[in-house]
C-alpha cells in the first residue's frame, strides 16, 4: 500500500505528517519527493545511508561528423540547443533529455552524457527504510531525482521484502489491521500541485490532504483536492495545527463528502519537538495514539 | 522603482504575510505574486476592479489521431516520458506525462500524431489603483518557470511611477523560484527558525548564490526557538547577509488573513516587528 501525503500550500504539515505515518507504522519505506526541501531525514535520522547520484542524459555533439544541416537545432521545442560558431550547443537547463535531437542528425553526431542534477540519500531508522531525493541547488527540474526516488524506493522494497520471507511484524501496523506482508510505502510531496506532485502521487493507493484551517490553507488545500480528483485517488483529511475550526474547510470536506481523518491541535509543545527535528509519535502516546489510528483508518479506507 | 522578492525556501514560513504587509506600509502600487503552483496573495490584497485575463500557453501536447493510427507502437517505445498507454488497442498520451518533445510524431510512420498547444493556466492583472499580477497554473502542469516570468515581465510593464515593487515568490529552490530571481533589486527570505527551516534557508541561499541574487533574512515565530534563531542568526553573519529582524508567533497571523486583510491593519506584536524588518529592508534597497 502506498500512502502519499500532500497539502498545496507549504508548511501545513505534509512532512510531519508523512514522517509520523511511517515512524507510527515502524516499517516500510518513507520516500522524501519534495526534493527541493528534502526534511524527512532531519527528522527520521537514518543510519547507514548509502549515495546515488541521479543524473539527466544531455546531448554531446561530434563536431568532426556534424555538417551543419542545423535540424537538431529545428527540431528542439524547448529552445535547448543553439548553433554558435558552426557547431550546436545544449542550455542544460531548459533541455528535457527527450532524445530528439540524437534521433533527428543525419550524421550520428549526437550521443548522450549523464549530467548529474541530484542525489539519493538511502538509509533506515530501525526497520523502517528512508528514501530521500535531493535536488542540486541550481538545477530547475526535481522530476528525474523523484522519479529515481519513488523507482529505488519500490526497488529495496521488495527486494527486502522477498530477502526476508516477510515483513518484520510491528505493534502499531497489526493493530492498523494491516496485512503484515503487505508492503507500505509513504510519500512525501512536494508543495503546490504542479508537475512534480503529479510525479509523486501518480502510483499511490491513497492521498492524505494535510490542511491548515487558514484562508490561506484552505485555498491551496482546494487545489490539491482538485489534483486527487482528477486522477481520481482515494484521500482523506488531517487537519493541523487546529484552534477554532475552520468554517469553509469543515462546509468544504462535508460537502464533498471527504473524511476528516485526523485532527492535530495546535499546541506549542508539538511545534518546539517539531523545530528541534524531533518525530512526535516518540514523544507523545496520544499522538502516537493518533498516528496509529490514521493508519487503521486509511487500511479500512483501502 | 527597486523591486523586491520575497522567499522562504521552507513553504509556510510567512511570505504571503511579510508582501501583504509590505505592500501595506509602502502604499505600494505594484505588487506580483509569482507562486503560480499555490497562489493567495489575492486572497488579502483588496484589489479592485475587473482583472484582464489571458491563457498561459505551456508546452505543447501530442494528440494521436486514431483513425490514421496503424497500432505499431513506434512512438511509445520512443517516449522517454512514459507518456503514451496502450488501452483497449489504442495508443494514448497520458497529457499529464506528456512534455511535448515532438518525438512521437517524428517517428510515426502514418503522420498520426500532432502536437497541439496546451492551456497550462490563466494570467490575471488588475489594473485599477496601480497594478497586480497574478496567475494560476493548471493542476499537474509544469513550465512553471515561463509563467512566473510571465506574470514578472506583466507587473513590470504596467507599474505606475512607484518606489517598491513587491515579489511574492514560490517555495523551494526549483524552477519558479529560478524564474523569479532574476532581475531582482534585492531577495528577502523569510525563514523559520527550524531544523527544517534552517536546511531549506542554506539551500536557498546556495541557490540564490548561482544567480548572484542579492539577499537579506529575517525569522518568523522566531520564538518558537530562540536557539535555532541564534543559528539562523549566525549563519547570516558567516555568510555576510545582512540579518533584517525577528518576528515573534502571533496569533493575530491567520486572523488577519482568515479575514482576509493584511496583518498591517492590525495593531498587534508581530506587526510593530514587520514594520521594523520593512524598515531595515527599505534601507538595503536605498529607499528612504
Amino acid at each position: 500500500m502506498k500512502i502519499a501525503c500532500l497539502s498545496g500550500k507549504g508548511g501545513a504539515g505534509k512532512t510531519m505528517a508523512a514522517v509520523n505515518l511511517a515512524a507510527a507504522a515502524g516499517r516500510g519505506t518513507y520516500i522524501d519527493c519534495d526534493v527541493e526541501e528534502p526534511n524527512g531525514r532531519l527528522f527520521l535520522k537514518p543510519e547507514n545511508v548509502r549515495e546515488i547520484t541521479v543524473s539527466s542524459m544531455l546531448p554531446e555533439f561530434d563536431a568532426k561528423k556534424c555538417t551543419g544541416c542545423k535540424k537538431c537545432v529545428e527540431f528542439c521545442r524547448f529552445h535547448a540547443l543553439m548553433y554558435v560558431k558552426e557547431k550546436p550547443i545544449v542550455f542544460s537547463e531548459v533541455c528535457h533529455s527527450c532524445g530528439g535531437c540524437m534521433l533527428v542528425c543525419p550524421e550520428r553526431a549526437v550521443s548522450e552524457k549523464p549530467k548529474p542534477v541530484g542525489k539519493l540519500e538511502i538509509g533506515t531508522r530501525g526497520n523502517l527504510r528512508v528514501v530521500t531525493g535531493i535536488l542540486s541547488p541550481g538545477e530547475a527540474s526535481g522530476v528525474p531525482v523523484i522519479r529515481e526516488a519513488l523507482t529505488q524506493g519500490e526497488r529495496i522494497g521488495q527486494r527486502e521484502w522477498e530477502a526476508s520471507g516477510k515483513e518484520p511484524s510491528c505493534g502499531a501496523l497489526s493493530e492498523a489491521g494491516l496485512e503484515q506482508e503487505e508492503e507500505l510505502t509513504v510519500i512525501d510531496c512536494p508543495p503546490g500541485s504542479a508537475c512534480s506532485v503529479m510525479e509523486s502521487v501518480m502510483d499511490a493507493d491513497f492521498c492524505i490532504l494535510v490542511a491548515e484551517p487558514t484562508a490561506f490553507g484552505f485555498h491551496n488545500f482546494r487545489m490539491v483536492h482538485q489534483l486527487v480528483t482528477l486522477l481520481g485517488k482515494k484521500c482523506g483529511v488531517v487537519i493541523n495545527k487546529q484552534e477554532e475550526p475552520y468554517e469553509p474547510l469543515e462546509s468544504f470536506c462535508r460537502e464533498q463528502k471527504l473524511p476528516v481523518l485526523a485532527r492535530i491541535p495546535y499546541d506549542s509543545r508539538i511545534g518546539q519537538w517539531i523545530a528541534r527535528g524531533e518525530v512526535i509519535v516518540e514523544q507523545d502516546e496520544q499522538i502516537r495514539a493518533l498516528f496509529a489510528g490514521l493508519l487503521k483508518q486509511i487500511g479500512g479506507v483501502l | 522603482m527597486k523591486r523586491l522578492l520575497i522567499l522562504s525556501g521552507k513553504g509556510g514560513t510567512g511570505k504571503t504575510t511579510t508582501a501583504a504587509a509590505f505592500m501595506h506600509f509602502a502604499n505600494g502600487k505594484a505588487a506580483a505574486d509569482c507562486d503560480v503552483d499555490a497562489p493567495n496573495l489575492h486572497l488579502v490584497m483588496k484589489q479592485k476592479g475587473e482583472p484582464v485575463i489571458t491563457e498561459f500557453l505551456g508546452g505543447d501536447k501530442a494528440v494521436i489521431d486514431q483513425e490514421s493510427c496503424i497500432g505499431c507502437g513506434i512512438c511509445k517505445e520512443h517516449c522517454r516520458f512514459d507518456a503514451i498507454e496502450r488501452s483497449e488497442g489504442q495508443y494514448r498520451i497520458n497529457e499529464y506525462s506528456c512534455e511535448g518533445c515532438g518525438v512521437c510524431a517524428y517517428v510515426c510512420p502514418r503522420q498520426a500524431i500532432a502536437l497541439n498547444t496546451d492551456v497550462a493556466g490563466r494570467k490575471e492583472l488588475y489594473l485599477e489603483d496601480g497594478v497586480f499580477s497574478t496567475a494560476a497554473l493548471k493542476m499537474g502542469r509544469g513550465n512553471s518557470g515561463k509563467l512566473v516570468t510571465d506574470v514578472k515581465m506583466a507587473m513590470l510593464k504596467h507599474a505606475p511611477d512607484t518606489a517598491l515593487a513587491v515579489i511574492d515568490g514560490s517555495p523551494g529552490i526549483g524552477c519558479p523560484v529560478i524564474a523569479s530571481v532574476s532581475g531582482m533589486d534585492l531577495v528577502l527570505v523569510v525563514a523559520e527558525p527550524s531544523f527544517s527551516g534552517i536546511s531549506d534557508l542554506k539551500r536557498l541561499v546556495k541557490t540564490a548564490r548561482t544567480f548572484e541574487a542579492k539577499l537579506a533574512v529575517c525569522v518568523n515565530k522566531w520564538d518558537v526557538s530562540p536557539e535555532n534563531t541564534d543559528a539562523i542568526r549566525s549563519f547570516c553573519k558567516e555568510e555576510d547577509i545582512p540579518f533584517a529582524g525577528v518576528i515573534p508567533y502571533d496569533k493575530s497571523a491567520s486572523e488577519a488573513v482568515n479575514k482576509g486583510c493584511s496583518l498591517a491593519e492590525l495593531d498587534c506584536p508581530a506587526t510593530d516587528a514587520l514594520k521594523e524588518i520593512f524598515k531595515i529592508t527599505s534601507e538595503l534597497l536605498g529607499l528612504d
